[in-house]
């Protein structure tokens, strides 16, 4: 049996999982459910400063995006951070942080970019006895409009010196929240690193408008009439955030900083490809609030499940296994040959991968009067985008050449050893082999 | 009052509400939501087998992909393009034999896109509107007879309107609709599905009806031909084989047609008669339909016999199914050689067949079942002598419906094909093409989807 046990930064918690920020971790009837559920970790929704709290719409917050059969493949929101006081919120966390001692509980903060009130607020989120902070730089609506959230991410200059105050004043780990809407995740990610940050957590949500009302002529959220962007997250935004975790861990400037992996993490396999990027805890927000929290239990036993079958003990064996090959296009080896196949047995003849050939790319599927699809080696450039659009998993794969096989479509034979693009004799920057 | 086990034929043996259910509709329609998730299911194939696999050629996947992105009105107009009758077909076609048989999930996973059930959706949202969805071409001063207000001759009416010629239609019935409004099962077409549908196709305009004109008695061919500038013939098969078994002329052995015919007329269905012991002759869905509304009458024991093995039965597998779940006995290679009774049937005396590959033959076996009514659904046939050549008693056509006489055409089941609806509607829309380009003398307009030619020329 795989052990689950996570170490993050110091952190400890019985498995990986964690409830993110969010509307999820509002309040303690929450977040005690959370924990009787199974969750390893809550991030608490954000504090802000001391007085009187934000307040919020009292129309829409979310906005969604969904795919068949109203399956829920994105929602964005224009919630704030908590709109309760923050005595309320600091005497529910010490409570809950005793009662559940063995779960990971982090207080999440968003207070204006000066150092007193920095200083002023994280005494009294230490005395909660939370096991460390995450810094809220990510927020992208709202908040970001009066200089916090997303207005500090977007600034690595700010990020470096708030986290530098939280280093000073607080003791505990300090993790740094990321907003995804900037241009290279790298440069606030270093920033961090530079401010003395434990780790990062990405991403948070992106900038977004989910739909417009064509009869009203308004985005969605509505609010009377008018609407916000606002920040995007769910399954849609994975591809996202795995890139920008992929670019932090890889970079030989902020490689090996540890990683808390947010982004449409909705079952075991999500949370495993996001380990193998790099992150050593996961955070989910946008599963729990389609499906509710029992989700958890089917995230442990997959990834437990996973973990035996591929002889992986421990958390620790996962984390950034896939990070080395994670690498730019001028590496990628052009010697790499493949070829679609189509297995005939599979096929079903819906013809999808001969359209999506013959109108958008390489004319490279032959359509027999009888409805059978078949690969045209002279004109296959191996796009991948008929496996992509093949309703039938496994039916075409992509085959590879083997070392002194002719490829049909240059006429070549394919060579056996590396070659990549830094040598390629099209290239006008290209070193000579040697 | 009759129950099931009442002796001989007998009205009123189910409640109002037992028959109200039984005769509901056998496909519901769908909801937006149920809707929804059935167009999901479409992949949007690359010339799609269900559109080859339509006799009209409906663009099945542009309609459904209108449904997915919430133009119901936009996909009924797609289908109504092909098939003006697309309402009636949604309800009647047996889409596991055309559309649902082909298509690729049948293939990949056995439950093939409710094609049928979306279809219904898309007409039915066009025709909960006012108003018809079609406008006339600028007359051309050219009138058509049109015989037969059934399936081919309301399709061919509709599109000759909409090209802009004026049309007689004639139907020898009171009621125009033909085996839509007579011959269909009353659980496939509920309500008054049919006549509305017929009543919504003239709205185009330029239709005259004329009922009670029967061919070869009120009107002929050769009188239309002269008053008129062009002739369409689609008057169906009237006679119906007789069959040969002792005993055949006995109280209680009828018609399976006439039978249909009765119960979808009917107000009351609780007022129709029916045995208590029903044997249906026949392996098609005349058969099915005579057999399975029998039951759900509240007949006691329903058997469908027929002469030759199941894999040969017209009906279709599906068909079959629905009989059997409602009760119904299907028994095959049996056939009958007498209906014994004192007047009146009383039992049918069946012998078994075989065929040993020179024929199916009788083997002497024999057994017999109760049957105080006995429904004969062993085919129709055309009787009509309207000076057309015929061709395996059927009218001989050529091209798109052309007979051998100059000016005339046909098309439904009085010409050769398979005698469905929605055969009769591709024949009466084509041959109406037909008749525009020959009377106005220019190219016929292509009718089928041609989304795949190219690639597979």
């Amino acid at each position: 049996m795989a052990d689950l046990t996570t170490d993050f930064v110091g952190i400890k918690s019985p498995n990986p999982f964690w409830l993110a920020s969010a509307p999820p971790t509002d309040k303690e009837y929450n977040v005690r459910r959370a924990f009787e559920a199974g969750w390893g970790g809550v991030v608490w929704k954000t504090l802000g400063a001391e007085g009187p709290p934000v307040v919020n719409v009292n129309g829409p917050r979310y906005g969604v995006i969904y795919g068949g059969d109203r399956r829920v493949l994105g929602i964005n929101n224009i919630e704030l951070i908590t709109d309760r006081p923050l005595e309320v919120n600091l005497e529910e966390m010490a409570r809950v942080k005793a009662d559940w001692p063995d779960r990971a509980l982090i207080a999440s903060i968003m207070v204006p970019c000066e150092e007193a009130a920095w200083k002023s607020i994280l005494p009294r989120v230490a005395e909660t006895g939370a096991d460390g902070i995450e810094l809220n730089f990510g927020c992208p609506h709202g908040m970001a409009e009066r200089g916090m959230g997303s207005a500090v991410g977007q600034v690595p200059e700010y990020i470096e010196m708030v986290t530098r105050w939280c280093k000073t004043y607080y003791d505990k780990p300090v993790i740094v929240k990321l907003t995804p809407n900037i241009t290279d995740i790298r440069k606030p990610a270093q920033a961090a690193k530079n401010g003395g940050a434990d780790a990062v957590s990405l991403i948070n949500t992106i900038n977004s408008i989910t739909s417009v009302n064509l009869d009203t002529m308004s985005p969605e959220p509505m609010i009377d009439g008018k609407g916000t962007h606002g920040g995007y997250c769910g399954p849609a935004v994975k591809p996202i955030a795995m890139n920008m975790v992929a670019e932090i861990a890889r970079d030989p400037g902020t490689h090996g900083l540890p990683i808390s992996g947010i982004g449409g993490i909705s079952t075991w396999r999500d949370a495993a490809e996001f380990m193998a990027l790099g992150c050593g805890s996961v955070q989910v927000c946008t599963a729990a609030m389609t499906y509710g929290f029992r989700i958890v239990e089917e995230m442990k036993a997959g990834l437990s499940a996973w973990m035996d079958e591929k002889g992986h003990a421990t958390i620790d064996d996962v984390v950034g296994r896939a990070v080395p090959n994670v690498t730019d296009w001028q590496y990628l080896n052009l010697n790499y040959i493949t070829k679609a196949r189509i297995d005939q047995n599979a096929c079903i003849s819906c013809g999808r991968c001969f359209a999506a050939c013959e109108d958008t790319s390489h004319q490279a599927i032959a359509m027999s009067p009888d409805r059978k699809f078949t690969v045209i080696d002279e004109e296959c450039v191996a796009c991948n985008l008929c496996v992509d659009v093949c309703p039938v998993e496994n039916c075409i794969s992509m085959v590879e050449l083997q070392p002194g096989e002719v490829d049909p479509r240059t006429g070549k034979t394919v060579p056996g050893e590396y070659a990549n693009w830094t040598t390629h004799p099209n290239n006008p920057a290209a070193t000579a082999a040697e | 009052m009759a129950d099931m086990l009442t002796p001989g034929i007998a009205a009123g043996r189910l409640g109002e509400d037992e028959i109200a259910r039984n005769f509901a509709d056998l496909h519901p329609a769908l909801d937006p939501h149920e809707a929804a998730v059935a167009a999901d299911r479409c992949y949007f194939c690359y010339d799609a087998p269900c559109v080859t696999a339509c006799p009209t050629e409906i663009d099945i996947p542009m309609f459904i992909r209108q449904i997915q992105s919430g133009r119901p009105e936009e996909a009924g107009k797609t289908i109504f393009d092909q098939n003006i009758l697309g309402g009636m077909c949604a309800r009647v076609c047996p889409t596991e034999d055309l559309c649902e048989g082909a298509c690729v999930r049948e293939k990949a996973e056995g439950k093939p896109v409710e094609i049928g059930r979306l279809q219904r959706y898309a007409t039915d949202s066009v025709m909960a509107r006012q108003g018809h969805p079609y406008d006339r071409a600028p007359s051309t001063g050219k009138r058509v007879a049109v015989v037969g207000a059934g399936p081919a001759g309301l399709s061919c009416a509709h599109r000759l309107a909409m090209r802009g010629h004026d049309v007689t239609l004639f139907d020898a019935k009171e009621k125009p609709g033909g085996l839509n409004e007579f011959g269909i099962a009353a659980y496939k077409s509920t309500g008054d599905f049919a006549a509305d549908e017929v009543t919504w196709l003239m709205q185009i305009g330029g239709i005259e009806l004329k009922p009670r004109h029967t061919l070869g008695r009120d009107i002929t061919v050769e009188g239309l031909k002269s008053q008129f500038d062009a002739v369409f013939v689609g008057v169906g098969l009237a006679g119906v084989n007789a069959l040969e078994a002792e005993g055949a002329d006995r109280d209680g052995v009828q018609d399976a047609v006439g039978f249909i015919a009765a119960l979808r007329q009917a107000d009351d269905m609780t007022s129709l008669p029916v045995g208590r012991n029903v044997v249906v002759i026949g392996g098609g869905m005349t058969a099915v339909d005579a057999a399975v509304q029998s039951k759900l009458l509240g007949a006691e024991n329903v058997t469908i016999a027929y002469r030759r093995s199941q894999d040969r039965m017209g009906a279709s597998e599906y068909e079959q199914q629905l009989a059997t779940s409602k009760g119904v006995r299907i028994v095959c290679n049996a056939q009958p050689v007498a209906i014994h009774g004192n007047g009146a049937a009383v039992e049918i005396e069946l012998e078994y067949t075989a065929d040993d590959g020179t024929g199916l033959k009788g083997t002497g076996e024999t057994m017999r079942l109760p049957a105080d009514q006995v429904f004969k659904a062993i085919g129709q046939t055309f009787t009509l002598d309207a000076g057309l050549e015929l061709e395996r008693g059927k009218i001989k056509v050529t091209g798109a419906g052309r007979t051998s006489l100059d000016g005339v055409w046909a098309g439904g089941d009085c010409t050769a094909g398979d005698d469905l609806t929605v055969v009769g509607v591709a024949d009466g829309r084509d041959a109406a093409e037909d008749i525009h380009a020959t009377l106005m003398n220019q190219p016929a307009a292509t009718t089928g989807a041609e989304i795949g030619e190219a690639a597979r020329a």
